[in-house]
């Protein structure tokens, strides 16, 4: 029952975005296509962050892997595409596996640390390696396909590939996290010693959370790899992965609808305030940092008025036709989602020592 | 669709009379990019109108790459403001859309494709950054939008026939090596020798023309540093053991100081042979002028430059004789005064120069094919000191630079201009022309 | 042996900054539980305070002093303004919140200095020291920075040690409902803690600056090796952030000096892994004392 409610809900949400596709400028189509690639790389990282309650600041190297892994399948081996993007997803997901099983007993912060120089540190490996193309990176050219008619614009095609990613795996996700697993994740993430005790396997689970997660890094590094035509180390900065966590927590973390609202403001809010700050012609400087001192405000300012994100002020303010709908997974409960950060009094007994 | 028509010379004449019979009464629709030099200005190609001509560029106007970089695109605007208070472009202004990429490819294509499919420039102009521009350079030829004068020293943008609509302009890194090469080969000969540079294209190039000049028996340490990692005191190092007596950096002005920094930290003291953009005087000075205020040390600004060997592909700023330097120095005091005058700003300034040049030649209506042709055609030598090597086949820039030391704090020219082209048996040669002087209006 | 003295010496100067804001993340993180991504961001900006009081009057102890005072003040007003109010919300939250406020300090930075690089002058001379004609590899300056740093992480650890407000500090982040029974004013130690933690990053911004070259995203990669450093000393230890920090700095010369630039920031995430599966709290934290 779920699965038809998800699948209808995705079938009428892919008509939409081919009307709206239809009707706006290229610009618009490629900005859609940005923003969907984001939203499978968002949706993987709150599972993994929201659900499963293991942070991480490093999924721009999943879809690192995943791009370069697009792009030499693509350059070298001229593989279809379909073929393509799920072979990245599986390099991306085997990237997932090992850094699971690595980073299996850390918890909180040493997590955070951990992916955060992991984000720092694949991407150089590029530059040691003449097959990937060094600091200039590799292009990646593809062509809309043959059955859509020669004069189908590119752009448009991509918007819908990437579109279609993302609900296909908006959808597969919304599955499991209403499945058993998506279940045991949540407990294991609230009360470890009990889940434990309850017979799960929590390591088994944390590891399943990242290769979740990395695939869907990886499928998105691929999609942009495809949308963007470049894929190279500049691309995928400390920044990036600061930016998809930013997204996930923003748009509302543990929601899948979260995803999609985060990842709107990851593309579309900075073009926006840049928009806005050229038009009054301040002086270079000045002018070209108003919008990233009011990004920052921006954040700062969502957090405090939103605590659960955009997704829960929209559940908020739709509170009395929610009432009358079927709980949505991921739903904000009392016990906020998320890594546990503050050691409930029991555990860990500090001395204070040196 | 833009057709451009060509009209042979005997014909034109004769057509010229009723060609302004007819365009007084053309209602300016877009697709004739006609050489006609007389009538009413048109709507010729998307981005030009009767009063403006719009196009864009992509900075790093924000983020670590921004530090100095992000100096270049108002310095041009300032020259394009002058160029507009003095007539403008055969009556029409220039409107420069600069947006800031933050040096990351990815939002460099959006930004790019904001500029040409929504704003509709007529060109992409001077885009600055290796693996940025390579992220829109085929985007920008299948959509046909000419992408003039990128800035950055890759010899990559040199393709006429994968990317008819992209050229260069600053003289490339692998001419540079070359250049720097030979002089040291011919000074320097038998002495150890080693090479610190960026570990991206722009340090890469650069050694591959070393090693074109340059013996290999003689190179015995070669260091490459991270942009991003400050700590350049390991490599210096490395350096020091490898008992280098000269040592031959292609590193931006940071990575400069902090070599001569470390060094001074190690008691190594090498001679410094520095390409162009590592070794613009008034930026080291900038960078070392704490330690020079510094009451009680024994270090100061000018000692630190002192004696580095460098090259330079426009006149050195501290040549206040030279009419290019007077005139952007004139556009920077009235437009940029808050701005230091310094290699930056006359890059921005020189580039803009250039644009107007091929601009001014493209004709009165232009298409976007015109500014290509036009460009293609050769353009005179202006502020570079060295020819363009435009023409049909060619799509590089500048040639050749000058040999110069760094005395007082301020780059002293040694020798005549050397040229050369990129292949690694290409030979140095000297360049026996004078450089023009700059026009009296300021206007190409 | 001379480039390895060299290496070495080098690296623990370098691995004294990254010292200095391992201890801030340690202090914030001990006192209220959060992972502060804004420290290199509140540096950053508290050093160009500096750089103007010493333009202005040409000293550069008022420099150094006006930097300490505002890291002081900025870290208590951003705890009591921004982070207090997200204390009882999803401790996610935080996080972003500090991740805003870094993007707003760079932002506003390049606002109000411009986004050139400045020089910023050394306590001292950054010359070599020589014994007889050797040269020894590191400076008077450096000798400076590894003993502020020493200082500054004695006095840190005999405050939590020996002080009452030490004690109440470490108890209103162990579990604030007790400590607030106890009479321990939680809210003020918690502002307390930031002042601190902003205090030493300032520190650590005037004491790296010179080597950097001041700029709004300046202390970005230091931020990270830093952060780096904390892991692996422990987050709880304000000893394993200066371990952590030496460690860090010396490893990382040694591989940039004999195996290549390039290879830097893999040994760095080598090395945090090697210490995380081996004492997955970092090196000097208390071992978790529960296992199922």
């Amino acid at each position: 029952m779920t699965l038809v409610r998800h699948v209808a809900t995705a079938a009428v949400l892919a008509v939409l975005l081919v009307i709206i596709s239809s009707t706006v400028s290229p610009f618009r189509d490629y900005q859609m296509a940005e923003v969907a690639c984001y939203v499978v790389a968002v949706a993987g990282l709150t599972v993994l962050v929201g659900l499963s309650g293991q942070i991480s600041l490093g999924n721009g190297a999943f879809m690192a892997i995943g791009a370069y892994a697009a792009a030499l399948l693509l350059l070298h081996l001229h593989w279809p595409l379909a073929v393509v993007l799920v072979a990245a997803l599986a390099v991306a997901a085997a990237g997932g596996a090992v850094v699971g099983v690595a980073a299996a007993r850390l918890r909180g912060p040493y997590l955070a640390g951990a992916t955060l120089i992991l984000a720092v540190a694949l991407p150089s490996l590029a530059l040691r390696y003449g097959l990937l193309g060094g600091d200039q990176g590799l292009t990646v050219v593809i062509n809309s396909p043959g059955f859509l008619g020669p004069s189908f614009s590119l752009t448009r095609w991509q918007a819908w590939l990437t579109c279609g990613c993302a609900l296909i795996t908006l959808v597969l996700l919304a599955n499991l996290a209403r499945s058993r697993v998506g279940r045991s994740w949540r407990a294991a993430r609230d009360d470890e010693v009990a889940a434990a005790l309850a017979g799960l396997n929590v390591a088994r689970l944390r590891v399943l959370a990242f290769v979740v997660s990395a695939a869907c890094a990886g499928l998105a590094g691929a999609l942009l790899a495809v949308t963007t035509s470049i894929v190279s180390p500049g691309a995928f900065t400390v920044t990036l992965s600061i930016g998809l966590l930013t997204a996930a927590v923003l748009g509302g973390l543990g929601t899948l609808p979260g995803a999609v609202w985060g990842s709107l403001v990851l593309v579309l809010v900075p073009t926006y305030v840049t928009d806005v700050a050229s038009s009054h012609g301040l002086s270079s400087s000045v002018g070209s940092n108003i919008p990233v001192a009011a990004y920052g405000v921006v954040l700062v300012v969502v957090m405090l008025t939103f605590p659960d994100g955009i997704q829960g002020g929209v559940h908020r303010l739709s509170r009395p036709l929610a009432s009358r709908l079927p709980a949505w997974p991921g739903a904000p409960r009392r016990r906020p989602p998320g890594p546990q950060f503050r050691a409930p009094a029991s555990e860990h007994q500090e001395e204070g020592s040196l | 669709m833009n057709r451009s028509h060509r009209v042979g010379l005997p014909a034109l004449a004769a057509v010229a009379a009723l060609a302004m019979v007819v365009s007084a009464c053309s209602s300016g629709s877009s697709g004739s990019g006609s050489k006609s030099t007389s009538g009413a200005l048109t709507a010729s190609a998307p981005g030009i109108t009767a009063t403006t001509i719009t196009i864009g560029s992509h900075q790093p106007l924000t983020g670590v790459a921004a530090p100095g970089y992000d100096e270049i695109a108002p310095a041009s605007n300032a020259y394009f403001d002058y160029v507009n208070a003095h007539g403008g472009i055969y009556g029409r202004k220039i409107v420069y859309k600069y947006l800031g990429d933050k040096y990351d490819p990815t939002s460099t294509v959006s930004v790019v494709k904001q500029l040409v499919l929504q704003d509709n420039v007529y060109a992409i102009f001077d885009g600055l950054g290796t693996p940025t521009h390579l992220a829109v350079a085929p985007f920008l030829n299948s959509e046909k939008v000419p992408d003039v004068f990128v800035a950055s020293g890759c010899e990559c943008w040199n393709s006429p026939s994968t990317w008819p609509e992209t050229f260069g302009w600053q003289l490339d890194y692998v001419r540079e090596g070359k250049i720097l090469g030979t002089y040291i080969k011919q000074h320097f000969a038998g002495q150890k020798i080693g090479y610190f540079y960026q570990d991206d294209e722009f340090g890469k190039d650069g050694v591959k023309g070393l090693d074109d000049e340059i013996p290999q028996a003689d190179v015995v340490s070669r260091q490459s540093y991270d942009p991003t990692n400050i700590n350049v005191g390991p490599q210096v190092a490395a350096l020091k053991a490898s008992g280098a007596k000269v040592v031959v950096s292609f590193t931006v002005p940071a990575f400069t100081a902090l070599l001569r920094l470390n060094s001074l930290k190690l008691g190594f003291s090498p001679t410094l042979v520095v390409s162009d953009v590592g070794s613009d005087p008034i930026t080291l000075a900038g960078l070392l002028e704490a330690y020079a205020k510094q009451g009680g040390a024994t270090v100061s600004g000018n000692q630190l430059t002192q004696g580095i060997i460098t090259d330079g592909y426009m006149p050195t700023l501290g040549d206040t004789s030279n009419s290019w330097v007077a005139l952007f120095k004139k556009i920077h005091d009235k437009y940029l005064p808050k701005l230091p005058f310094d290699g930056n700003v006359a890059f921005g300034e020189a580039v803009a120069y250039t644009f107007v040049q091929a601009m001014l030649k493209a004709g009165k209506n232009p298409a976007r094919a015109d500014l290509v042709k036009a460009i293609e055609s050769g353009l005179p030598q202006g502020p570079a000191v060295a020819p363009y090597a435009y023409s049909a086949s060619d799509h590089a820039g500048m040639t050749g630079a000058f040999i110069g030391v760094i005395k007082n704090g301020v780059i002293v020219k040694e020798g005549p201009v050397q040229v050369t082209n990129t292949s690694a048996t290409g030979a140095v040669q000297s360049y026996t022309g004078t450089q023009p002087t700059a026009p009296s209006s300021g206007m190409p | 042996m001379t480039e390895f003295r060299e290496l070495t010496l080098g690296g623990i100067s370098v691995g004294m900054i990254y010292a200095a804001i391992a201890l801030s993340l340690v202090l914030i993180w001990r006192a209220t539980r959060i992972l502060n991504y804004a420290q290199g961001g509140m540096a950053m900006f508290t050093t160009y305070i500096a750089l103007l009081v010493i333009n202005h009057t040409g000293s550069y102890w008022a420099g150094f002093a006006v930097a300490l005072a505002s890291g002081l003040v900025l870290g208590g007003v951003i705890e009591r303004l921004v982070i207090r109010p997200a204390e009882n919300k999803p401790p996610l939250n935080a996080i972003i919140i500090t991740i805003g406020l870094l993007v707003f300090l760079e932002g506003l930075a390049g606002i109000l200095y411009g986004g050139q690089f400045r020089s910023f002058p050394a306590a001292f001379s950054i010359t070599g020291l020589h014994v007889g004609s050797a040269a020894l590899g590191v400076s008077a300056n450096d000798v400076f920075v590894a003993v502020a740093v020493l200082a500054a992480a004695l006095l840190l650890a005999a405050g939590f040690r020996y002080t009452s407000a030490g004690l109440q500090l470490r108890a209103s982040a162990f579990s604030p409902p007790v400590a607030r029974l106890l009479g321990v004013r939680v809210g003020r130690m918690l502002t307390l803690g930031w002042a601190l933690a902003g205090l030493i990053g300032a520190l650590a911004g005037v004491l790296v600056s010179p080597s950097t070259f001041l700029y709004p995203n300046s202390m970005d990669s230091i931020f990270v090796l830093g952060f780096t450093a904390a892991v692996i000393g422990g987050l709880d230890s304000p000893a394993g952030a200066v371990a952590g920090g030496l460690i860090l700095g010396v490893a990382l010369s040694y591989v940039g000096g004999y195996l290549g630039s390039d290879l830097v920031p893999l040994f760095g995430l080598a090395a945090l892994a090697v210490v995380l599966m081996v004492r997955p709290s970092g090196l000097f934290s208390p071992a978790a004392t529960r296992q199922v």
